[in-house]
């Protein structure tokens, strides 16, 4: 089918591309395996979507699209939670950078104290 | 004679900060020497340039990071510069200076680690909208952090040195009022609650911690729990 051929062609995108970022050392070999492992998951399933029937009789869950369409869900709750908590060290690591860059400028205090 | 430094968190506070510098306690029975030190937090408008023409220390973030990353800041140069106590006052013209000098009165005299300035202990003043989104802070941090206050969204605080060493305050922005009860039960340090009575003008009525911030503040609340 053609939208078999799209997702197809997508997914070895994806994975192509995960493969240069941890060339690249931009993504952890953590990283690495969770994506991969995720993008080769969607792709087998693309080919033989059989096989997320058999997942959602095993799982009892009915029809094979739906076990995608809960385990996608679960996983981009899970993502937004770590990008949410990777944004928060983010910014926790710029106040550090702004805070030493505050408490080291000797002339804010200097020009301050000279009034006083 | 302990040291006691008055710090002022301050962003865009033109309009009023030359006026609550002028009107802060300078001397204080039982404390020694009181320092004042601003934190401008990266103000647009000449908050920096008013607060230096006074006789105050003034430091200013380069970037607008939020009420949580001012207090670390000040907290920080507070323990590197030895103050005995620490209190910190809004820079809106909220807190009277009588209520500064109870604080450290009862800094000095109760031997807590942290002195609450409660505006629902006085009950005098305080808009009903205010007071609900008091209420319902007061209640979210206790059911996360499990500690009980009148008022945990003050900013009116005193601190010793010692429960400044102690304290790792990790909240950028507004949350950091709810973290510091957090790290509280976290830490078994003790606290007072001394009633104080705000001012409340139009001009700081629109300083305010708005209703609308609550989800952000709820949801960042829930990342230092749970995370």
């Amino acid at each position: 089918m053609l939208i078999q051929i799209f997702f197809s062609l997508f997914l070895l995108f994806a994975l192509s591309r995960v493969i240069l970022q941890v060339k690249s050392a931009k993504i952890s070999p953590g990283g690495f395996l969770f994506w991969s492992a995720l993008f080769i998951f969607a792709l087998v399933g693309v080919i033989e979507p059989k096989l997320t029937s058999y997942i959602a009789n095993f799982l009892g869950i009915g029809r094979g699209a739906d076990v995608v369409l809960y385990t996608s869900i679960a996983l981009l709750f899970y993502l937004i939670f770590r990008l949410s908590i990777a944004l928060e060290e983010t910014r926790r690591e710029i106040t550090k950078l702004v805070r030493k860059i505050t408490l080291d400028d000797k002339s804010q205090v200097k020009s301050s104290r000279s009034r006083g | 004679m302990p040291r006691l430094l008055l710090l002022i968190p301050a962003f865009n506070e033109a309009a009023i900060i030359g006026e609550v510098l002028d009107g802060l306690p300078r001397q204080i029975h039982g404390m020694g020497k009181i320092d004042v030190v601003v934190i401008d937090d990266g103000s647009q408008d000449n908050t920096f340039e008013i607060a230096k023409r006074k006789k105050v220390k003034v430091f200013r973030h380069s970037l607008n990071l939020g009420l949580g990353a001012v207090l670390g800041t000040g907290f920080e140069y507070a323990v590197n510069t030895g103050y005995d106590f620490v209190i910190t006052v809004d820079a809106d013209g909220q807190h009277q200076p009588d209520d500064v000098v109870n604080i450290a009165k009862s800094l000095l005299t109760e031997k807590s680690d942290i002195v609450i300035g409660s505006r629902s202990l006085s009950k005098k003043n305080m808009p009903l909208v205010r007071r609900l989104v008091n209420f319902l802070s007061n209640t979210l941090t206790f059911l996360l952090f499990n500690v009980w206050t009148t008022d945990s969204q003050s900013g009116l605080r005193g601190f010793t040195k010692a429960a400044l060493k102690k304290l790792k305050i990790r909240s950028q922005r507004m949350e950091v009022s709810s973290e510091i009860f957090k790290e509280i039960g976290r830490l078994h340090l003790t606290f007072v609650e001394v009633p104080i009575t705000a001012i409340y003008t139009d001009y700081s009525l629109t300083k305010g911690q708005p209703i609308s911030n609550a989800p952000n503040v709820f949801w960042k609340l829930l990342l230092q729990r749970f995370a």
